[in-house]
């Protein structure tokens, strides 16, 4: 190849651009088509969003002056672009239920659902990490074995169902932890008065006011939901962790640094896995954005005030503007997560194009 | 006896034959050579076994269960396992638990081969389409597929049956819509294989158009990554119908659906655990042995996997 240096670079650059180019192209349609689905599915629900608002025993005149604040009144192609205008300024509307712009209640309980998942997540990682690796430093063995069918009866427990069990062993036979909710009823009516919400993670809020009983309290809450989300993504990262394990073990330059004599520990933790890091980091963002689904059902059980709860408590209210506003959200993080691991992958691994 | 014997050896004969005489031999010899090694795989025989029963329990349902599942008895309610008659004990309005698990296994069912049947078929219209006329139409069609992937898809069908209504009907409807880009991505990469193989070319002489080609042609060699696909998915469906019945979106009483049983027992979990319990092993035994069947499958017929 008689290229010459420069442009080479300019190649490289230029390719680099296109890359990114083609990264945020991508990112916008795949955006504007997260919020063409909301859009439909908020024209197409049985519920008159006018009639919502106004209620049953409004005037011709009223029913009129909000159907049209609201923009109903506008042909459909620009009622979306209202909307896709609306949605990139961050207004999802007014909630029905508590009159409140959408917006501003998904940021009380959005950092819940941000620290559930978080700690869920260093969980699976901690635990699922080593377990494949082992796994696949001793394949067909009876660890071997325990890993793959501790991974998938993670893969095939209803979430909602390990939680309900994990309630009633540790919470009501053991006692060992808290149970629903994030505080006991007592410090709940504390929380009110006397902890400035920083934040708005418990244990986070809490250390900063350093109200270490309370910090103790919010812990043995946290600690279940977020061990049995944290479950299900030590199910995917183990499975993943052994299978590329497998395939590093079996390249040559392993053969090498045994051959020279260094110790088994050193060529499997320290040379192996250094490489498994690489596509690891995509598992573990694509796992995070896995448990904002599962945080739906496990908030549910543990009452825990997050994104989940508010989703579905709005579902049962009809309040389509925060069920709309709460899915156009996750599905903004779930994207966001998986541009970053492309992302991630791209600059980390210089051989991926 | 020894006829008996003969005949089976015949037909096994028959099977392994190295030069088949016709295309039903070589097809069938091919599905034997897998179950041979499949065989081999303990657990994909216990997840096999595990549907097998699921699909006993479902079509001998009458027979099997000791009770009708809908008759309340308000002077047995609550009643623990163990009970004379009531293996699996009774719910809060006096239901034998196991009598409705067993029909249970019914609407689980419906609700996996109805989805099983629909959101595969979309993907491959999608996927082959895409792959097969490329450029522009494959570039919209494979947009459209990333905008659903990007969905979380409970929270997606939980929207759809929002809008929809809850029942059993719109369930699978919203876990359909949800399912299908998986297979429209496994369908398009496989055509892409395809299409440019010589055979393709051959019948594109011949004259047949596209919608010919891809029907019979193409859609046939994408159909065995698709299965293996389904049969992994099929746990992920029942899991999320579970737990659209659990939020009372799906299934809705007085059937007899796991997920929404669960949700019934919640209230006295702390008192009588039993009635949360146990329709969820059930939902945890069904889709383990879909996962196993999936995983053995998977490794019996994806030549890349048989060296693992």
């Amino acid at each position: 190849m008689s290229v010459s240096d420069t442009s080479f670079r300019d190649s490289r650059l230029a390719f680099a651009l296109r890359q990114g180019g083609g990264i945020v192209l991508s990112l916008a349609a795949t955006l504007l088509g997260l919020l063409l689905v909301t859009f439909f599915i908020g024209r197409v629900v049985p519920i008159d969003p006018v009639l919502a608002v106004v209620g049953e025993r409004a005037t011709q005149a009223q029913y009129d002056a909000v159907r049209e604040a609201l923009g109903l009144d506008q042909p459909l192609w620009k009622q979306f672009g209202i909307y896709v205008w609306d949605a990139l300024h961050g207004d999802f509307g007014q909630s029905i239920r508590t009159r409140e712009p959408v917006v501003d209640e998904i940021r009380r309980y959005f950092p819940a659902t941000l620290e559930l998942a978080t700690l869920a997540t260093i969980f699976g990682v901690i635990v699922g990490v080593p377990a494949g690796v082992i796994a696949a430093t001793r394949p067909g063995s009876l660890i071997d074995q325990i890993v793959r069918i501790v991974g998938l009866m993670g893969y095939s427990m209803p979430v909602f169902w390990l939680g309900l069990m994990g309630l009633l062993l540790f919470y009501g036979i053991l006692g060992w932890v808290g149970g629903p909710g994030q505080l006991d009823a007592g410090y709940q009516m504390l929380m009110e008065f006397e902890l400035t919400r920083h934040t708005g993670m418990i244990l986070l809020d809490t250390a900063l006011n350093g109200r270490w009983d309370m910090f103790a309290n919010a812990l043995s809450h946290i600690v279940l939901p977020a061990g049995i989300l944290g479950y299900t993504s030590m199910a995917y990262i183990s499975r993943m962790t052994r299978s590329f394990m497998m395939n590093e073990l079996g390249q040559e330059y392993i053969t090498t640094a045994r051959v020279k004599g260094m110790p088994e520990w050193r060529v499997i933790w320290v040379h192996a896995l250094k490489n498994v890091m690489v596509p690891l980091i995509t598992v573990v963002a694509l796992s995070y954005a896995y448990l904002l689904e599962g945080s739906v059902l496990t908030e549910t059980i543990f009452a825990w005030p997050g994104l989940g709860s508010y989703i579905t408590d709005a579902l049962f209210a009809a309040d389509m503007p925060a069920v709309l506003g709460g899915t156009v959200v996750v599905g903004v993080v779930f994207i966001g997560l998986n541009m970053l691991s492309d992302i991630l992958y791209r600059l980390v691994d210089p051989r991926a194009k | 006896m020894s006829g008996a014997e003969m005949k089976r050896g015949g037909v096994i004969a028959w099977l392994r034959e190295p030069n088949p005489h016709s295309r039903t031999q070589a097809r069938l010899g091919q599905a034997y050579l897998s179950w041979l090694r499949m065989r081999r795989n303990p657990l994909a025989m216990v997840g096999l076994t595990i549907v097998l029963l699921l699909l006993v329990m479902a079509a001998l349902a009458p027979w099997l269960a000791p009770h009708d599942p809908y008759v309340q008895d308000l002077t047995r309610r609550l009643l623990p396992p163990g009970t004379p008659g009531h293996l699996l004990g009774t719910d809060d309005f006096g239901r034998d638990i196991l009598s409705r698990i067993i029909y249970g296994s019914r609407i689980t069912l419906y609700i996996v081969v109805l989805v099983a049947v629909s959101a595969p078929v979309l993907g491959l219209l999608i996927g082959t389409v895409s792959g097969y006329f490329g450029g522009f139409v494959d570039q919209v069609l494979m947009r459209i597929t990333d905008i659903f992937l990007a969905f979380p898809r409970l929270i997606l069908a939980l929207a759809l049956v929002a809008v929809l209504g809850p029942g059993i009907e719109n369930a699978v409807l919203a876990i359909a819509l949800t399912a299908w880009p998986p297979y429209a991505r496994v369908a398009r990469a496989e055509t892409l294989t395809v299409r440019s193989s010589d055979y393709i070319a051959a019948v594109r002489l011949q004259g047949a158009g596209a919608p010919r080609i891809i029907w019979g042609h193409v859609m046939p060699m994408c159909l065995p990554s698709v299965i293996i696909r389904v049969t992994l998915d099929m746990a992920g469906v029942i899991l999320i119908a579970a737990g659209l019945g659990f939020l009372g979106l799906g299934v809705q009483p007085p059937l007899p659906e796991w997920g929404l049983m669960i949700s019934s027992g919640r209230k006295f979990l702390f008192e009588q655990w039993w009635v949360a319990t146990m329709p969820g092993l059930a939902i945890f035994i069904v889709s383990l042995g879909f996962n196993l069947l999936g995983d053995g499958l998977r490794d019996v017929l994806d030549p890349r996997n048989s060296g693992k």
